[in-house]
């Protein structure tokens, strides 16, 4: 397996990622979308560490700190989402939709 | 080892923490407020440490393998935060307990959320710097929401939440780039790593990705939109936290990363830190000039002075490492002394709204004539905003515009000459809000005589904090000055 494979399926579910932010209208699915992108980041992480470890041009544990960077992120995304789901639940709650267009009270 | 007595400002927080969402167990509802009291002990206590390591410069200490270092910069921002947190607390108070909400789990959110922006001084790898990032903005998140049944609150957090997730995801997926690209995830091994790779384009990509993610955090032009909905919708003392801590957080992570990680390759983020100068100067003071509620006013402007803060980065591209200390210093007096003075308006607007029963401009008219304390600290700190001398405002303007001009070439004097047509262009709508304050009469819908005009303490106490602040730091600069330049030795290394 060459880096480059790694890198391409990350690039792409970053994109979907974006893609997913951009056109959803209901707040769990951009939820969703925003999941996406982080395990692109995580993908990213792992696959240069270990690339970078093969190299041998880097310090003994560089693939490590990358792990390490990405169980960091598959952490602080639980927590994101955890909060994230209670707003999501309070909108819910007040209004019966999680449709991000009706939320318009403020503007300009 | 660990260096506990390094470490005791940040551990004396998080005890804090603790210690607020443990007593709010045992307090009966009527006395929640001693929350806050815990709160300010754990914020005073913190503040020992500080100065001690301040006296004591023996040595850098250094950390986890350089990862978390307690230096002058990182001493110089944890005392802004604890303040920013006095301040906070104070204005909360009176505003939190009228609200009938859940006020223990208020002070341990934004204690955590200062926290957080503690962390973020000291980090000096990109793990540390996340992490830190994303303590400031969780509970700022809830924050934002607070008030459960207000439609508008509820709108706030979705929006601040959702934008703050995908830039929190951008970030990421820049830092990810950068460490495949340098092999390092501490900002020494990444400059080290930078020197090769400083033209490859996936290390470009990674740069600005990561600029786009902090921008998110700054509320720069055009990654802004979230800011006015989000402060209007918010309550007060949350907007106030939000307008100065975390915007204060962005920045320190765009200060670190562009000095210390990304040192070799100012010609990457100088210009684009130059057109989010320009863009958030002009869009933020143009569209402020059109708002009639003063929360989403200062939105703008506070959007407005992320431009002005932003400044001296765009400079520093085009500088030597001697001159790039002065364009550091610049960005940080500015942050402190905005801070001071931003938090101070809020605190007006606070004190006002109960007052008056609005934030529409047109309903503050003539609060000078039956509140004149009122309409003197309004005036003092909206003409800081706008930099008039003798106020605090000034200096961080001056050192500004020094910082760019020390090099005159095309580009910073084009800069310096957009940010001077903008700060007249502030100074229209903050002189038109204290002009509405002194010489317009009272309009029908408010009865001066109809609410008890008296501030409550705690807020009294914030505003008298917060004035003698921009007086003292407008008469004496060097009160700030001397900070900042201990703390800008970063940029020289």
């Amino acid at each position: 397996m060459t880096l480059s494979q790694f890198l391409v399926l990350s690039a792409g579910l970053f994109s979907i990622g974006v893609y997913g932010v951009l056109i959803r209208r209901n707040a769990v699915l951009i939820l969703l979308s925003v999941e996406v992108m982080l395990a692109a980041v995580n993908i990213n992480l792992v696959a240069f560490g270990q690339y970078l470890e093969n190299t041998g041009r880097f310090a003994e544990g560089t693939a490590a700190s990358g792990q390490v960077f990405a169980l960091f992120v598959i952490t602080v995304a639980a927590a994101e989402v955890g909060i994230g789901l209670a707003i999501v639940l309070l909108i819910f709650r007040n209004r019966s939709s999680v449709n991000v267009d009706e939320l318009d009270a403020l503007k300009w | 080892m660990l260096d506990y007595h390094a470490l005791a400002p940040d551990l004396i927080i998080a005890g804090t923490v603790l210690a607020v969402l443990g007593a709010d167990l045992f307090l009966p509802q009527e006395r929640k407020w001693w929350s806050a009291v815990i709160g300010i002990f754990g914020l005073t206590l913190a503040l020992i440490p500080i100065f001690t390591l301040a006296v004591d410069d023996s040595s850098l200490r250094s950390m986890f393998g350089g990862s978390y270092v307690i230096d002058d910069f990182a001493l110089v921002l944890k005392t802004f935060f604890i303040i920013t947190g006095y301040v906070v607390l104070l204005m909360s108070v009176s505003y939190i307990e009228s609200d009938r909400y859940y006020q223990g789990e208020y002070y341990f959110l934004v204690l955590a959320s200062l926290l957080g922006g503690m962390v973020m001084a000291s980090s000096r790898d990109l793990i540390t710097l996340f992490v830190g990032l994303e303590l400031v903005s969780g509970p700022a998140f809830l924050l934002a929401g607070w008030r459960k049944g207000d439609a508008k609150s509820n709108e706030a957090a979705l929006k601040f939440f959702i934008i703050g997730v995908l830039s929190a995801a951008i970030l990421l997926y820049g830092m990810s780039l950068v460490y495949g690209m340098t092999g390092g995830l501490t900002f020494e091994e990444i400059r080290a790593g930078s020197v090769t790779v400083s033209d490859e384009p996936v290390f470009v990509l990674g740069i600005l990705l990561v600029l786009v993610g902090f921008g998110f955090k700054m509320s720069a032009v055009p990654f802004h939109f979230w800011a006015p909905d989000t402060y209007e919708g918010a309550p007060t003392p949350v907007t106030a936290y939000l307008s100065v801590g975390s915007k204060a957080a962005g920045f320190v992570g765009v200060l670190l990363v562009s000095y210390l990680a990304f040192a070799e390759s100012p010609e990457i983020w100088g210009p684009a830190l130059w057109i989010l100068a320009v863009l958030s100067m002009v869009v933020g003071n143009l569209v402020a000039l059109r708002q009639e509620n003063l929360v989403r006013l200062l939105a703008y402007s506070s959007i407005a002075h992320a431009g002005f803060m932003l400044v001296p980065f765009a400079a520093a591209s085009l500088l030597d490492s001697g001159d790039l200390e002065k364009a550091f210093a610049a960005t940080l007096s500015y942050i402190l002394i905005y801070g001071m003075m931003n938090l101070g308006a809020f605190a007006v607007i606070i004190a006002g709204a109960r007052r008056v029963g609005s934030g529409q401009l047109r309903d503050w008219a003539g609060l000078g004539s039956y509140a004149p304390g009122l309409g003197v600290l309004l005036t003092l700190f909206f003409f800081s905003l706008a930099g008039i001398p003798p106020l605090a405002g000034w200096f961080a303007k001056f050192v500004m515009f020094q910082a760019v001009l020390q090099d005159a070439n095309g580009w910073t004097v084009a800069l310096a000459a957009i940010a001077a047509v903008n700060a007249v262009i502030a100074l229209y709508y903050y002189a038109k809000v204290v002009k509405g304050v002194w010489m317009d009469p009272v309009p029908d819908s408010v009865n001066p005589k109809g609410v008890p005009g008296r501030v409550a303490p705690s807020l009294g106490l914030a505003l008298g904090i917060l004035a003698f602040g921009v007086i003292l730091a407008g008469v004496y600069p060097s009160v700030i000055a001397e900070f900042t330049e201990a703390a800008s030795f970063l940029a020289g290394g």
